[in-house]
């Protein structure tokens, strides 16, 4: 089996590290190897969460820059600071809906354009898949359910060594029963916004 | 049932590093764990302490890692098996217990974990403590993976035990936050009570007694060193006449990249996993077989003065390299392109690094670094003392908890900061020399950790300086662990007594003690700035619960404030202040009603007074 690597990015309380442990729970369902690590940077706190996970034959648990296959942001500048983790036959997943960090709001930084975001990433790599992943968490009646949006999609683009139903059967595991409705609604909603 | 006692053998389970240590440790009959929290450490330690409270499992959050250490080698030492864990900086605190523990050993399995982390995502320097066996001479064991981690504890305590002495179990952090199906395996017996049998004049360390203790100790070394020679953790893969050196997670970059070069019928790997004492004829004879060694190990080159020692005596003029100026750094954490590239680079192999998008018209994004929570009690506080300090020229000596993040503008409350503790000490040298009113900031568990013996030592000298103490009632930073001032009760733990930190601050000796409650502005900017006046030690003590944690214990009753039409943008809320709730609209400033707590801060500094309930909106 071909490696994959896929870069995760978001803000401390979108749910990443959730959404990462649902992937590594598919992929145990699926009997692929997988392995992965997290850089919290104080997540509860503010800061940049990161997940690394190396999906297929590999020792290493962390994806140097330019070696991600997938880049998968929750956040639009997140997921444009993340672009060295790319390379030019990388596809990007990007959630549109902004959270500017509080150094914008005290003028210590201005928040990149998004439209011209969206552009620098399809230059510079095969393919990018933007939504506004919040609108469809709210679609799907959970605003928090963002990460299973994303996630939809991430398994849509078939890059992963896994299925739709692999993933659902680790939601049913991984997260709680209260949102297990909501959450595979939003992975739906996620899955079809990807195909287009 | 915790996830960690489930009993079926053999079921495949994703588990993070520290889970995997914590299951390590279970299966291998683990019966008593002490520790101070520190990351990369914690989750460990919280897997532990869940465990206890669901099993005869003993588990304790000690005020700090020496006094962890001292609690675990007692128990050691009546023949149960234990644990200390800490952080690679929290081996310094228990460095003064370790080295003298290593002449006594232990009778029953210990084992030290000392969670370094290199690049220092979350600790305050990057020491490599290997360094810490060499010193003590105690043997060292250092996984490569999440797997092997789990494994590798019980192994060490049977090493502990065979040696009877410590064992220390190295992570980094790459493995303690890195997730990996494990396998589950037996869980072996708790014995958790022990017999102490007294024998003075080996366990007693007066320096007659510590003669003998350290030739034992080198006996020691040198049986550990034939346990090195035939570990399973130290084992050579692939062949050829390039040789790689390689521990830890490096090994697993080395691995993936003689793999993707193509290169395992050229390079040999030589993974060490048992690395103190290391396998001195084992490294001999792999040097013999080779024409040139490349050394893989993230930190210092511990191995690779070692290695060309080994080298030297066994007369063999390889090349041998490792950290060298175009080669590997001391520096920060390697990854698999660095590793790639440098093992291509030295053995002649052609590799084309990996093609970096061209970021030079990417705009700067802006910076997102962590920042004190949306009502946050320390925000309060360091704006309370900053307008109470107005017109005083200051030195503000921090410490080590979420508040350290106060350096960050607009607070800019930090002017230094060495280690735990450092805050009070670093007051008393600060105002014996400088003429500046110095004013340091230590938490509560960071006070309880090593700050008392600095605040002795200032009113005993007689030093001139305002502590603030933050006691938002939890250790916030590494995820609200408890600490001798917080009720258990709020853990629905009994069997517990509290440190009143004021009680104990006026025991010390020190005669001006204020108590204040940081979100009443005004009230806490006057008796701030009484304390600041005293002349000798004066102790400000900040009470108010931690937002976050009081948010986990539903105590929290969220009230939103809103802004209201009355703003005309003087926008001293958001530019003293730097709120995370705030956010800017057009060229409005506005309140995240999610985040915003209702601590009233800014309502209280709003000059026109523009900030009100939302409730009373309504």
């Amino acid at each position: 089996m071909d490696t994959k690597r896929l870069i995760i990015v978001a803000v401390g309380g979108q749910g990443n590290l959730l959404a990462s442990s649902v992937l590594g729970e598919a992929a145990l369902v699926a009997g692929v190897p997988v392995r992965m690590s997290e850089i919290h940077g104080m997540a509860q706190r503010g800061g940049v969460v990161e997940s690394a996970i190396v999906f297929g034959e590999a020792k290493s648990t962390i994806i140097a820059d330019g070696e991600a296959d997938v880049l998968l942001g929750f956040e639009p500048s997140e997921t444009l600071r993340a672009l060295n983790k790319c390379h030019a036959g990388t596809v990007v997943i990007t959630n549109t809906a902004p959270l500017p960090p509080f150094t914008v709001a005290i003028g210590k930084g201005v928040y990149p354009d998004l439209d011209q975001l969206q552009d620098l990433i399809q230059s510079k790599t095969e393919r990018l898949i933007a939504l506004d992943a919040v609108a469809l968490a709210k679609e799907a009646g959970n605003v928090l359910a963002v990460n299973m949006v994303l996630l939809g999609s991430l398994i849509q683009i078939g890059i992963l060594p896994f299925s739709a139903d692999d993933v659902k059967t680790a939601m049913q595991n991984k997260t709680k029963k209260a949102f297990l409705a909501s959450n595979l609604k939003a992975f739906d909603l996620g899955y079809q916004a990807a195909a287009g | 049932m915790h996830k960690l006692l489930k009993q079926d053998i053999g079921e495949k389970m994703m588990l993070l590093g520290n889970e995997a240590i914590a299951r390590g440790a279970i299966e291998a009959g683990l019966a008593f764990a002490a520790t101070y929290p520190g990351t990369p450490s914690s989750e460990l330690s919280l897997n532990l302490f869940q465990i206890s409270q669901e099993s005869d499992l003993y588990f304790e959050y000690s005020t700090n890692e020496k006094v962890a250490l001292e609690v675990a080698a007692a128990a050691a030492n009546s023949g149960v098996r234990s644990m200390a864990i800490m952080k690679h900086v929290g081996v310094n605190v228990a460095a003064d217990a370790l080295m003298t523990l290593a002449y006594v050993g232990v009778t029953g399995g210990m084992v030290v974990l000392s969670a370094d982390d290199p690049f220092m995502f979350s600790s305050q320097n990057e020491q490599d403590n290997r360094y810490y066996a060499k010193l003590s001479g105690l043997p060292m064991m250092e996984p490569s993976s999440v797997e092997e981690a789990k494994e590798m504890v019980a192994k060490a305590f049977e090493v502990s035990e065979a040696l009877n002495e410590p064992v220390i179990l190295r992570t980094t952090t790459r493995i303690n936050h890195s997730t990996a199906p494990v396998t589950l395996g037996e869980i072996k017996p708790r014995v958790t009570q022990g017999i102490f049998e007294k024998d003075p004049f080996s366990k007693v360390t007066v320096p007659a007694v510590s003669r003998n203790l350290h030739v034992k100790l080198l006996e020691n070394i040198d049986k550990a060193k034939a346990l090195a020679e035939k570990s399973e953790y130290n084992f050579i893969e692939g062949t050829g006449s390039g040789g790689i050196i390689c521990n830890g997670v490096s090994y697993n970059y080395v691995a993936d990249a003689v793999k993707d070069l193509n290169a395992a019928k050229n390079i040999k790997i030589l993974r060490i996993g048992f690395s103190y004492p290391l396998p001195e004829q084992m490294i001999k004879n792999f040097l013999k077989d080779c024409d040139q060694v490349l050394i893989v190990e993230e930190g210092e080159p511990y191995m690779e003065e070692a290695v060309k020692a080994f080298a030297q005596e066994a007369g063999l003029m390889l090349p041998i390299n490792g950290k060298k100026k175009d080669l590997f750094s001391r520096l920060y954490e390697y990854n698999p392109g660095i590793v790639r590239q440098n093992i291509a680079t030295y053995f002649g192999i052609d590799s084309t690094p990996a093609a970096i998008p061209d970021m030079s018209d990417v705009p700067d994004v802006p910076m997102r670094p962590p920042n004190l929570c949306a009502g946050c009690s320390h925000r309060a506080t360091f704006y309370a003392v900053k307008k109470a300090a107005e017109g005083l020229d200051t030195i503000y000596p921090t410490d080590i908890g979420c508040y350290t993040l106060g350096f960050l503008p607009p607070l800019s409350m930090a002017d230094f900061l060495i280690c735990m503790g450092s805050s009070v000490g670093t007051s008393c040298g600060f105002s014996k020399v400088n003429t500046n009113k110095v004013v340091s900031f230590i938490g509560d568990s960071t006070f309880f950790h090593s700050g008392i013996p600095g605040l002795v030592n200032a009113v005993f000298n007689n030093h001139n300086f305002t502590l603030v103490i933050l006691d938002n009632g939890t250790t916030a930073m590494t995820g609200h662990q408890p600490h001798p001032g917080v009720n258990m009760d709020d853990f629905n733990l009994k069997d517990y007594k509290q440190v009143s930190i004021e009680k104990l601050v006026r025991a010390i000796g020190v005669e001006h003690v204020t108590l204040v409650k940081p979100y009443k502005v005004k009230k806490s900017i006057q008796a701030i700035k009484e304390a600041l006046e005293y002349q000798g030690v004066s102790v400000i003590i900040s009470e108010e619960m931690c937002t976050l944690y009081a948010k986990g214990l539903k105590r929290l009753k969220q009230r939103p404030f809103y802004i209201s039409d009355k703003c005309t943008n003087h926008r001293e809320c958001v530019n003293e202040l730097a709120c995370p709730a705030f956010f800017i609209e057009g060229t409005k400033v506005n309140i995240d009603a999610d985040q915003c707590v209702g601590c009233a801060i800014c309502a209280q500094i709003c000059p026109e007074n523009a900030i009100l309930p939302v409730k009373a909106k309504a």
